[in-house]
């Protein structure tokens, strides 16, 4: 797989460059409580510039919980959190502004605005972000529609599409701005398969096309297969393993197998526990 | 990012160089507007152009569209492999008239015979 490289890549430390392989995202050590109750449990994680990467779990694995950290809108117990080289949790609100530029977020839900027609919603970040004249707003906006197939939609209102339109017009939204991060939360769940792999199709093209690391949160096993260049797989906040497709697919961890299969732990009945559950503290 | 312009064979040649982005873009879209106003053809010298945005490219078709209104031609020259990769994102790679050199360029506006 090739793609050019994004402009957007930081200052490169020396071992980085003798590597090959620049960190877009850099977490360590994370830690991270809901009051008492312990999230996430030390993750430490690399995203390299350019490769998709896709974190997988179950209900509760706190995959949605990294996914808040990465985009800076929780703050860790402990741990840091470095996206182009700069520490999200240090940084000058200002900064962490200018950052946040960099990045573009296509929500689970889409998060369009009902209000404003599709054209409205993709042009809702350079209207907040940039100083461009309007045509010139207009027609990127037209280009990313063409993009992901909506080309003809602009002057709907989301509630005229359908699911598959909304995470396209989402994705739009996201990629208006070229971000040199693309984070997407659940981009085919809900959707039909036919639809779904079309949605997996227009990530993998944007990235060829942009160079852009893109960050993928789903539970959805044949989406992950398809686009992932490396899977991370989270399970009660712990990452369980990181590697690539063939390498998590082969694992022969348990853990991980019962997660792909599908089979959480919570299904796979132990009977005497189960027993002890309903009979404790009869009277 | 720099803009140069010159005139050859009665064609507008516009240079761009450097990394055409959020901040840099208005100025090429008023600078292909401007010289479009001039009334000759115009061709694009994207050579040493090392990055481009959509904003860049939308810079591109605004003045593209403004140039077919005029009854003027409009191309691109020397495309780079990057922003030939963003054109063909959005299928742009079919809309502009792309030539390998500013020279194949300028040949294919000659008229006809001449």
């Amino acid at each position: 797989m090739t793609f050019i490289a994004s402009r957007e890549q930081h200052a490169m430390p020396s071992d980085e460059a003798a590597s090959g392989r620049v960190k877009a995202i850099e977490v360590t050590d994370l830690v991270t409580h809901y009051g008492t109750r312990r999230i996430l449990d030390g993750i430490s994680l690399d995203i390299h510039e350019g490769e998709i990467m896709v974190i997988m779990g179950g209900s509760g694995s706190g995959k949605s919980t990294l996914l808040n950290h990465l985009l800076g809108l929780l703050r860790p117990t402990s741990g840091t959190v470095r996206m182009l080289g700069r520490d999200i949790n240090r940084i000058k609100p200002m900064e962490l502004h200018a950052l946040r530029r960099k990045i573009g977020v296509a929500f689970q839900g889409g998060a369009l605005f009902s209000s404003m027609t599709v054209g409205e919603n993709i042009m809702l970040p350079l209207r907040e972000h940039a100083r461009l004249d309007e045509n010139t707003m207009r027609i990127m906006a037209r280009m990313k529609l063409e993009v992901v197939g909506l080309a003809n939609f602009e002057n709907m209102k989301p509630s005229e599409l359908s699911g598959g339109m909304i995470k396209r017009a989402a994705l739009a939204r996201a990629v208006v701005m070229d971000p040199a991060i693309l984070f997407c939360d659940e981009p085919s769940a809900g959707l039909d398969p036919v639809v779904a792999s079309a949605v997996d199709d227009l990530i993998l093209r944007l990235r060829d096309a942009t160079g852009m690391t893109v960050v993928i949160v789903t539970h959805e096993l044949e989406s992950a297969f398809k686009i992932a260049d490396r899977i991370c797989v989270l399970d009660k906040g712990e990452i369980l393993t990181v590697g690539t497709v063939a390498e998590v697919r082969d694992s022969p961890n348990g853990r991980i197998q019962n997660l792909l299969n599908r089979r959480t732990e919570e299904a796979l009945i132990d009977p005497d526990e189960y027993l002890r559950r309903l009979t404790s503290d009869l009277l | 990012m720099t803009i140069l312009a010159e005139e050859k064979q009665g064609v507008t040649i516009v240079s761009l160089s450097g990394e055409i982005d959020l901040q840099t873009s208005p100025e090429v879209r008023k600078s292909l507007l401007t010289h479009l106003e001039q009334g000759k053809d115009l061709i694009v010298d994207m050579h040493a152009v090392g990055y481009i945005d959509s904003s860049g490219v939308a810079s591109l078709v605004e003045a593209y569209q403004t140039a077919r209104q005029e009854g003027l031609r409009f191309s691109l020259a020397q495309v780079g492999q990057g922003a030939m990769r963003v054109l063909q994102l959005a299928r742009l790679d079919r809309v502009f008239t792309i030539h390998a050199t500013v020279d194949d360029g300028l040949e294919s506006l000659k008229p006809a015979g001449g």
